[in-house]
């Protein structure tokens, strides 16, 4: 990993990622945040480009910027009276100091770490992904996909409505 | 200054570090919500980072857990933001706060 491009992207992606995380964080409107919430899975697409990770970083692409973000701004917009500030915080100040003791613990262990890098960078190709996805990790594939049918089941139960649910002849 | 396996899992602390302070002070379901997903994101991060320079158990590996954390993740948003649009439906609200009794 070394080169001018690789720096001058990371360095790229670290600002506009971080910035669009504080924005989340600040920003007024909850609209707002949640296309800053977008800009941050994009920057983590482009980290994850950056990592060799080229097909997760499209992946990332698809399901956080495709259908995650699309799903909040379906629930925003799907209570329109419960108030678009997002500004609302409730023990903003504790909550601040945790996140800022935990943060401080967290980059201690990272610099006091003798981290074992190996000299030949690591890459994986899709191939050899849904190679290792469909024969080692078979049993935890298929777990995962009950778990998706289970979770949009579910969630089709959650928002029927009551005159559906009246209508039902069971 | 190239960036090394440092620089990404510091970028993943700050990142997972800002989620939680949004998960943990946002009184917007929704908002606390957005704090998860971030929080998923840095986790995410840090796997491929470790998968890319080569600690644990190899690349195919760290690639593999953040297929399925992936995954995960879609499930959970979709359970919970249907779970905000009923809980919103019943009370019009999705104040955390104000979500304080069992019945409706």
């Amino acid at each position: 990993m070394d080169g001018f491009g690789v720096t001058f992207a990371f360095w790229v992606l670290t600002g506009v990622t971080l910035v669009a995380a504080l924005g989340v964080l600040l920003s007024r409107n909850l609209l707002h945040a949640v296309l800053f919430l977008i800009l941050t899975f994009v920057g983590m697409a482009g980290y994850f480009v950056l990592l060799s990770a080229d097909f997760l970083g499209m992946a990332q692409v698809l399901i956080y910027v495709g259908a995650i973000a699309v799903l909040v701004l379906f629930a925003v917009l799907l209570t329109p009276r419960a108030g678009r500030d997002n500004g609302e915080t409730r023990m903003f100040l504790p909550a601040l100091l945790l996140c800022g003791t935990l943060l401080a613990v967290i980059l201690f262990v990272i610099t006091d770490t003798n981290w074992a890098v190996s000299e030949e960078p690591a890459t994986v190709s899709a191939a050899g992904l849904g190679e290792a996805l469909l024969s080692r990790w078979v049993l935890p594939f298929e777990l995962a996909s009950v778990l998706l049918t289970v979770a949009l089941v579910g969630s089709i139960m959650l928002v029927r409505s009551r005159e559906e649910e009246a209508e039902d002849p069971r | 200054m190239t960036p090394g396996l440092e620089h990404f899992l510091t970028v993943g602390a700050i990142l997972f570090c800002l989620g939680l302070t949004i998960a943990l002070s946002k009184r917007n379901a929704i908002g606390v919500l957005m704090g998860i997903e971030i929080m998923l994101n840095a986790v995410n991060l840090t796997l491929l980072s470790f998968a890319r320079f080569g600690v644990g158990h190899g690349p195919v590996a760290g690639q593999a857990f953040v297929v399925f954390i992936i995954t995960v993740a879609a499930a959970e948003a979709a359970v919970a933001l249907a779970l905000a649009v009923s809980v919103y439906r019943n009370r019009d609200t999705i104040d955390v706060d104000k979500l304080n009794l069992l019945r409706s």
